[in-house]
């Protein structure tokens, strides 16, 4: 009884029932998409494995005294880091000093305090800046910002702060604080545009508390922005030092290029990042080469450890962004 | 009033002036970079600039005059290698981020992805050293697009998916309810209508890898004559600049101011006319 009900439905079906709709077109441009979005894993190994295949030989050789030992000598191939690893973070520090009050005061001024006319003029102009290629911030450089610091800043920095040993010696323009000047021009946009997008997630309702409270606009600002903000702000700040450690061309060409390790900032420095630059065409035997690769994978273990801390502070304060379209 | 509490007042006033003074002053150091290097540029570049600077190839040394045509065509080349892999693997990474897959590991791969943007680009140079260079033994134009188009993917998948989540579900359950297959309204529907936004984020990769010299140095490598040949090194306009820049001779480095400003105006000229995309579609949803 049931089966002939059963039959009887699936004849009568039949012939209003088109072809079956067919699932591979879907599935192979979901198997496709998800292909291509598997990508990005598979870059990041293939850079650890070039990396480490590439410096091989260099690891074994020189162990763990190739980031402890200072001699960089291609004709005795004896090659340490010190110096690259010391100058890579000395700039990046000098470079934070200067780019995070910048950054951070223009972030609160273009969401706190500017007339609202001219926010979105301002914001443009700081896109237009991190627009501008690290090469050319460089020619910028040698040819009009270092004479000036060499003239002029130097100078006043050595008169006044002469007895400490940061401002001492001769001062030649090309330097470790030229360099960290010019890094802290790279990386001002995108701290700017991470903290600006941090304090508008800011609610609104925080600030009106504040002003009820009587507070002044710098008070609504510290008690109410800030201090919610905090977190992520410090992310910009990390996201900012994960650029500036690996800043190559601009630095290349304002610090000098000297492996030294010198107290004075009027020094040259050399960075990992401009070694390669300079070297790796020149390296001519397999030593050298897998000793620039090994530097290579030392800045690439240092500038990923760095954006995964800055990802998390800042992943906390902007969930909201990631929501789906799709459930 | 108690006197104390009105001077205090006037402390806490005059305290919230200076900071936002203060902040005003940042905003404006910002900026000031910005303007000193267009000044310097137009200043050092514009007499260089002229019609031998588009048309002829580098002069060698001492001889004035002479231009970077090879150099300007040899970018447009490796960027449109580099878009090559850059745009599909990037566009359709989006899709899927967007469109597909469960939201945990979604935001593990997008974590990813903005860990890779922030990879220096002079590792990108080492890494295609390592695969290409070493293995076919030379430079070439190859290396330095695929080097290009490897930074672009992240970058555009990011913005590919942004503005595929904008589009409203409507059009999704619109298109599927009409019996349209889940892959032809993603293709015809939803990216159709984010196909501006989709433009603009490669416009802005684009402009981003156009000025980017460190991956170039042992990749593309440079070239001072013309090259046909995808397999042999090839001139870039931010390496050319570079060369130039380091360069000892007043010759060279007046070409390298000229380079600068032709690039930059180059990448301005993307950034506004992203402007003007972004502007429209802005204004069409409203």
């Amino acid at each position: 009884m049931v089966a002939t009900a059963q039959m009887s439905i699936q004849v009568s079906a039949a012939p209003a029932r088109m072809a079956p709709p067919s699932r591979f077109g879907d599935k192979a441009f979901e198997w496709l998409t998800l292909g291509m979005a598997l990508v990005v894993i598979l870059l990041v190994f293939l850079i650890g494995w070039q990396l480490a295949r590439g410096s091989s030989l260099a690891i074994q050789k020189f162990g763990f005294r190739f980031l402890t030992t200072s001699t960089w000598d291609p004709v005795a191939e004896q090659f340490g880091a010190l110096p690259f690893i010391y100058g890579t973070l000395v700039s990046s520090l000098i470079a934070l000093l200067i780019a995070v009050p910048l950054s951070i005061g223009t972030a609160v001024y273009l969401t706190e305090l500017a007339p609202l006319w001219i926010r979105q003029p301002l914001v443009s102009l700081v896109e237009m800046l991190a627009a501008i290629p690290s090469v050319i911030l460089g020619l910028w450089g040698i040819f009009v910002m270092i004479p000036w610091l060499r003239d002029y800043p130097f100078p006043l920095l050595k008169k006044l702060f002469g007895w400490t040993p940061f401002f001492t010696g001769p001062i030649y323009g090309t330097s470790m604080l030229a360099g960290g000047i010019i890094i802290a021009i790279m990386i001002l946009p995108i701290i700017t545009s991470v903290s600006r997008e941090i304090l508008r997630s800011v609610p609104n309702l925080q600030r009106e508390a504040a002003y009820a409270l009587g507070s002044t606009r710098w008070e609504v600002t510290r008690i109410a922005v800030l201090s919610y903000a905090r977190k992520g702000l410090f992310g910009a700040g990390i996201l900012g030092l994960g650029r500036a450690l690996g800043e190559t061309m601009a630095v290349t060409m304002v610090i000098g290029n000297t492996p030294q390790i010198a107290a004075s900032l009027f020094q040259p420095g050399y960075t990992l990042a401009s070694v390669i630059a300079n070297e790796f065409t020149e390296a001519t035997t397999d030593v050298y080469l897998q000793a620039l690769f090994e530097i290579g994978l030392v800045l690439f273990g240092v500038t990923i450890a760095v954006n995964l801390l800055a990802q998390l502070l800042l992943r906390t304060m902007t969930t909201s962004s990631t929501t789906r379209a799709v459930q | 009033m108690h006197p104390r509490r009105k001077d205090q007042h006037g402390w806490r006033k005059f305290k919230s002036a200076f900071i936002s003074l203060s902040t005003f002053v940042a905003a404006v150091l910002v900026i000031t970079p910005l303007g000193l290097v267009f000044f310097h540029l137009l200043v050092n570049g514009a007499s260089s600039v002229s019609w031998d600077f588009f048309t002829q190839l580098p002069k060698p040394v001492g001889t004035p005059g002479g231009g970077m045509v090879n150099a300007i065509v040899g970018t447009l080349q490796l960027l449109a290698l580099g878009s090559l892999i850059g745009i599909p693997v990037g566009v359709l990474g989006g899709v899927y981020l967007a469109e597909y897959g469960s939201a945990r590991a979604n935001s593990m791969l997008r974590f990813i992805a903005d860990v890779l943007n922030g990879v220096p680009s002079i590792t990108w140079g080492v890494v295609v050293y390592g695969m290409v260079v070493l293995r076919f033994k030379g430079f070439s134009a190859y290396a330095g697009g695929l080097a290009l188009g490897l930074i672009m993917i992240p970058l555009i998948l990011r913005t590919t998916e942004e503005v595929i989540l904008l589009v409203p579900n409507g059009y999704r359950e619109a298109s599927l309810a009409l019996g349209i297959a889940r892959w032809k309204t993603i293709v015809h529907v939803v990216m159709k209508t984010a196909s501006k936004g989709i433009i603009t984020g490669i416009l802005l990769a684009l402009a981003r890898i156009g000025g980017e010299t460190a991956p170039l140095l042992f990749t593309a490598f440079g070239n001072r004559f013309w090259n046909h040949d995808l397999s042999q090194p090839i001139a870039a306009l931010p390496l050319q600049i570079f060369t130039y820049a380091i360069s000892p001779y007043d010759d060279w480095h007046r070409q390298a101011w000229a380079g600068a400003l032709v690039l930059v105006i180059g990448i301005f000229c993307v950034n506004v006319l992203v402007r003007i995309l972004t502007r429209e579609r802005a204004r069409s949803s409203a």
